[in-house]
């Protein structure tokens, strides 16, 4: 084990790439979940159909594969990206798709009635999504959002394939340089658990805050 | 008096359903007309009609003197637009039966909110109204609760206020104490009853409270299967109906 320790400087680096790509593909699925998901209650079909085309081919086949595909196919078409970028795209479309789900059923929870009350006071459409439908869809959301992000988390460690220096990456290193195997993966395991009960912990900390006036609050009440 | 509102043969049907069958109505201006009858017989559907909440199948509905589901496109007689149904939706609003308060706002905000994004009222003037109209409706004191803070009778006086809030020239009220718990009705009556002798505001009102209708109504309109069966004061249809129909319907209120 105190081999292990001793190459905490390549482990921090790594702990730090790991939330960087974690960081920037949940920013990249979080708005390609909205940008799909609402597409897909679009009035105009194309839109739909588009939606429905992103969501299957990115759910339908696998996030390692596509992973691949970004950093060693699309060089031979001209098409170059750096191994983060290549692996935000890859994990942040792959979550994106699933993301998109989570705004379409959180969108549609809201009742009928809301719309039929924004438009009686004549809210344009973009406006009733936007100040009224979108708001009470949040909540609904997050726990689930919560959930991905953990998703998102571990299927990280996929990137350390395409030289990504992640925590998994720097994990091999060690394995590689010290001849131990259970240590280093031990380190990194209680690395990923530490990291995903942050994660946990700061969607929590959002949930309680957009479910501000809608059950619990009874504070200040006569 | 110009007619504010005409229904011109208008039809609605629901699958199968026909809810309204060659509708002919015609509304004064700053008239207060109350709609009754037995469920289904379409006095809803005139109110969901009239806030373009349900389209028509034939006929035409005319508000202030303009088509509200066609327009006038170089002579000629087309389905409306959604900016022309914006435009027309302008000057009328509409209090539902479930209150349909905005739950993730406060009772304020559900009544400024719409004043800004809508009528681009700036804050000041939004929120003057609305402590004008909390006023009114006498719920001052809770003006900073959420929706599911207040009682039910609470929660439709502060959808009153909100639909008022936008200065409609028509007012539709639909079944709006029908979800109430019956102690709390009085209360929600009371501030309408003081609506309508205050505002020369045009309103329409369906409803099953037969006193109510009674104070609150210039005219009243029994419908029945689509119709418009018997319609007059107040007091000579209550007191003196001459439709079969109607004195079977009324019965069952004395």
């Amino acid at each position: 084990m105190k081999e292990v320790i001793a190459f905490y400087p390549i482990l921090i680096d790594g702990t730090i790439t790991t939330i960087i790509l974690t960081v920037l593909s949940a920013i990249l699925a979080l708005a390609i979940s909205f940008v799909v998901g609402l597409s897909r209650i679009s009035k105009f079909k194309i839109v739909r159909v588009l939606a429905i085309i992103y969501l299957e081919f990115f759910r339908g086949s696998s996030a390692l594969v596509q992973m691949f595909f970004i950093y060693f196919v699309l060089p031979m078409w001209g098409i170059y990206f750096d191994a983060l970028t290549a692996g935000v795209i890859a994990i942040g479309c792959n979550l994106g798709a699933y993301g998109s789900e989570v705004v379409r059923g959180g969108v549609l929870a809201v009742g009928k009635e809301q719309h039929e009350a924004s438009l009686a006071l004549n809210y344009s459409p973009y406006k009733r999504y936007r100040h009224v439908i979108i708001p009470q869809a949040i909540p609904v959301m997050i726990p689930t959002f919560g959930n991905l992000l953990i998703e998102l988390l571990k299927l990280t460690a996929v990137a350390s394939l395409i030289t990504i220096s992640d925590l998994t990456f720097m994990a091999h290193i060690i394995r590689v340089q010290t001849a131990l195997t259970l240590e280093p993966f031990l380190v990194i395991l209680v690395i990923y658990f530490i990291i995903a009960s942050v994660l946990v912990k700061i969607v929590d900390i959002i949930a309680k805050k957009f479910s501000r006036g809608r059950n619990i609050m009874i504070a200040g009440e006569n | 008096m110009n007619n504010i509102i005409t229904f011109d043969k208008v039809s609605k049907s629901f699958g199968d359903l026909k809810v309204l069958d060659q509708l002919n109505l015609e509304v004064k201006d700053g008239e207060k007309l109350a709609l009754i009858g037995p469920s289904g017989s379409g006095k809803t559907t005139i109110l969901r009609i009239l806030m373009t909440l349900e389209t028509i199948d034939s006929g035409f509905v005319s508000v202030n003197n303009e088509y509200l589901w066609h327009e006038k496109i170089n002579d000629k007689v087309v389905p409306a637009t959604d900016k022309h149904l914006q435009k027309m939706r302008d000057q009328i609003g509409m209090v539902f039966q479930q209150f349909n308060l905005f739950p993730h706002l406060t009772a304020i905000e559900n009544v400024k909110q719409p004043q800004i994004l809508v009528k681009k009222k700036n804050e000041s003037e939004a929120k003057e109204k609305a402590e004008d109209l909390f006023n009114m409706i006498g719920l001052s004191d809770k003006i900073d609760h959420y929706p599911h803070q207040l009682s039910g009778g609470q929660q439709q006086r502060v959808a009153i206020a909100r639909a008022l809030a936008m200065d409609p020239k028509i007012m539709l009220f639909d079944e709006v104490t029908s979800a109430l718990d019956p102690e709390l009705v009085d209360e929600v009556l009371a501030v309408l009853r003081k609506l309508a002798a205050d505002s020369d505001t045009t309103m329409l009102t369906v409803t099953h409270e037969m006193n109510f209708a009674q104070d609150f109504a210039d005219r009243v309109l029994f419908f029945d299967a689509g119709q418009i069966v018997e319609s007059g004061s107040p007091k000579d249809l209550f007191s003196n109906p001459k439709e079969e129909r109607t004195k079977s319907f009324l019965r069952k209120f004395i």
